[in-house]
């Protein structure tokens, strides 16, 4: 840009070259820098960077000892070639997050809106007896008690006590239970955030709109629902999905807490299961990080696919 | 038009009586499945020793006692490592963690919100990017960095990471997007108020809801945060991870374990029902755009 007027500086936008605009921009917003430094700080440092170094690592047989060696491509090899525990790994975590994502997804958006139609007053009750077992903690130990291997359990109880059993099942080291009873804990612990979200936005939707359908035609309550409500409350059925997709993933805590490391003939053996045993047991940081970084995809893709197909919605 | 006329009336909104049955049972049924298991802990907790030991086992308790709680206490007080220990790790990271994330988390939301600087969509970006993926996945890698800085086995690195979660950070954003007027700051800012100040004074105590909301997630997360990749010292350990323990530990222990959750669960609870209407309120601004 030749400059004819150099006395003036440039004030307005298209006087400037990008980078002089942005740079000018920058100055002049220093203090939104400095405010938003410290969160990035640590972001980058725990969130950004691992990802970054997970990357790099998994293509190495960094041990924490030695000195990295590059492998390429040996970690993701044997990963899929030569880790029988692995492959198992893989399709019980995909069952478990098939599973427990779309279910607890359609959970918590149904009894949002059944709960939306009741009194302000009930509706908070209920609301806290769906959301308390996502945020009581270690609460979920409980179906340790209710599913326990001896005639105490009230399930092994009640079953022998009809007369249905002679001997308590033992649900817990039973790997054909183990699964299905994973499953279960999950869910039952997986109305949390999403689900408030799916409350708020149901309140948010205004009534005058249902009026106006109610007079435009909507038959019943499932059409109200799939032409007023869900596509005014768009923006939280994807923040939504976006939650439950990322939690499908990460239940291997309970898996532990309830069926123990490693779970019977690693009946509930997940990837993140998986990654615990590498990373934080036997140290292979290069072969632990290229199973990190699988799970980052895999993660990743399912948030892109599912978001892509919500954004049809009301289209 | 004579439909408008009943708007009080059902008829406005076509209920049918069928489906008010069906999704009242639905409900129910889901929060019988919900509620129970919950209601079995506190009625464990309070059974005495040979309710416990009933068979068949009982939904209810016929002569409930407070003993279970008080083993409890005296467990903790000859353990290897006294239970008040686990307690206050659990208070102490729970407490130091929300406050540090609060203080950046709100920091930052409010400059990503209110500032238009260069580069603000792509950290908010980032920020959403993150939310896709759950944290087990960059565990190992902490892992590496915690050793590097020498972080291994002490409180920091429980506390730290804690400080910026992205969660935090999208959920105040959002709210402060159409809480914080900005008419309101700009007045502020042509009072003499620094950025800093207008941030503090003006534009926090319209976004209470969102930070209130922000507390409990962040206080839930690591109130519930059980063992840890980090930390190898029995005192450094949460109170999360001393009652799997105790819980998982043997079927003596059983009324003890009860009572120990039940402890741990009311806190998170409390604190729920205490800002119930003010996280409804934030989530109402926390959906997302495509």
């Amino acid at each position: 840009m030749s400059n004819k007027t150099a006395v003036k500086r440039p004030t307005a936008k298209k006087d400037m070259t990008m980078a002089q605009w942005t740079w000018r921009e920058m100055k002049k917003n220093k203090v939104a820098y400095v405010m938003i430094a410290p969160f990035m700080l640590l972001f980058f440092i725990f969130t950004v960077w691992p990802v970054i170094l997970s990357i790099a690592l998994s293509f190495t047989d960094f041990n924490m000892l030695e000195m990295p060696n590059l492998v390429w491509l040996d970690n993701y090899i044997r990963l899929f070639l030569d880790d029988d525990i692995f492959l198992l790994a893989a399709q019980n975590t995909l069952i478990f997050a098939c599973i427990t994502g779309p279910v607890s997804y359609i959970m918590a958006l149904l009894i949002a809106w059944f709960i939306n139609e009741l009194g302000p007053k009930l509706r908070s009750v209920v609301t806290l007896i769906f959301y308390a077992p996502s945020i009581s903690g270690s609460v979920y130990l409980v179906w340790q008690t209710l599913f326990s291997s001896d005639s105490y359990g009230w399930v092994n109880g009640t079953l022998i006590n009809l007369g249905w059993i002679d001997d308590p099942i033992l649900f817990f080291s039973d790997a054909d239970y183990v699964m299905p009873l994973c499953i279960v804990v999950a869910l039952w612990t997986s109305l949390g955030t999403a689900f408030l979200s799916f409350i708020a936005g149901l309140q948010n939707v205004p009534r005058h709109l249902y009026e106006a359908g109610a007079v435009d035609g909507v038959k019943n309550r499932w059409q109200e629902f799939w032409y007023i409500t869900l596509p005014y409350m768009k923006p939280q059925l994807m923040f939504g999905a976006v939650l439950s997709i990322t939690q499908s993933f990460g239940f291997g805590g309970i898996v532990t807490a309830l069926c123990g490391f490693p779970s019977v003939e690693y009946a509930a053996h997940t990837i993140m299961h998986h990654l615990d045993d590498y990373g934080g047991q036997r140290y292979e940081m290069g072969y632990a990080s290229a199973i990190a970084v699988i799970l980052f995809v895999v993660m990743i893709t399912a948030n892109t696919l599912i978001k892509k197909g919500l954004s049809k919605i009301g289209q | 038009m004579a439909k408008l006329r009943t708007r009080k009336h059902k008829v406005v909104l076509s209920r049918s009586t069928g489906g008010d049955f069906g999704i009242n049972l639905f409900l129910v049924i889901m929060g019988a499945f919900m509620f129970l298991p919950m209601y079995y802990v506190i009625m464990q907790s309070l059974k005495p020793l040979d309710e416990l030991w009933m068979f068949p086992p009982r939904f209810y308790v016929e002569s409930p006692t407070l003993s279970n709680f008080s083993d409890l206490f005296t467990l903790m007080s000859d353990n290897y490592v006294p239970f008040s220990r686990y307690i206050f790790n659990t208070v102490f990271v729970s407490v130091t963690g929300t406050f540090g994330n609060l203080l950046l988390s709100s920091m930052a939301a409010y400059s990503l919100a209110k500032l238009k600087f260069p580069g603000r969509k792509f950290f908010f970006e980032l920020v959403v990017k993150s939310l896709m993926f759950h944290q087990t996945v960059t565990a190992i890698a902490n892992f590496l960095t915690m050793s590097t800085l020498h972080w291994l086995d002490s409180y920091l690195a429980l506390i730290v990471p804690a400080f910026c979660t992205s969660m935090g950070l999208y959920l105040m954003k959002q709210f402060m997007d159409t809480g914080v007027s900005n008419e309101v700051l700009e007045s502020a800012r042509l009072d003499g108020a620094n950025e800093f100040k207008t941030f503090w004074v003006i534009a926090m105590p319209m976004v209470k809801p969102a930070w209130l909301t922000l507390m409990i997630e962040s206080f839930k997360n690591l109130w519930n945060s059980g063992n840890s990749i980090y930390i190898y010292s029995e005192q450094l350990k949460t109170f999360n991870y001393a009652i799997n323990q105790i819980v998982t530990g043997g079927i003596a222990r059983a009324g003890v374990g009860a009572a120990s959750t039940v402890i741990m669960m009311i806190v998170p609870i409390t604190v729920f029902v205490i800002c119930q209407s003010n996280v409804i309120e934030t989530m109402g601004s926390s959906g997302m755009k495509d």
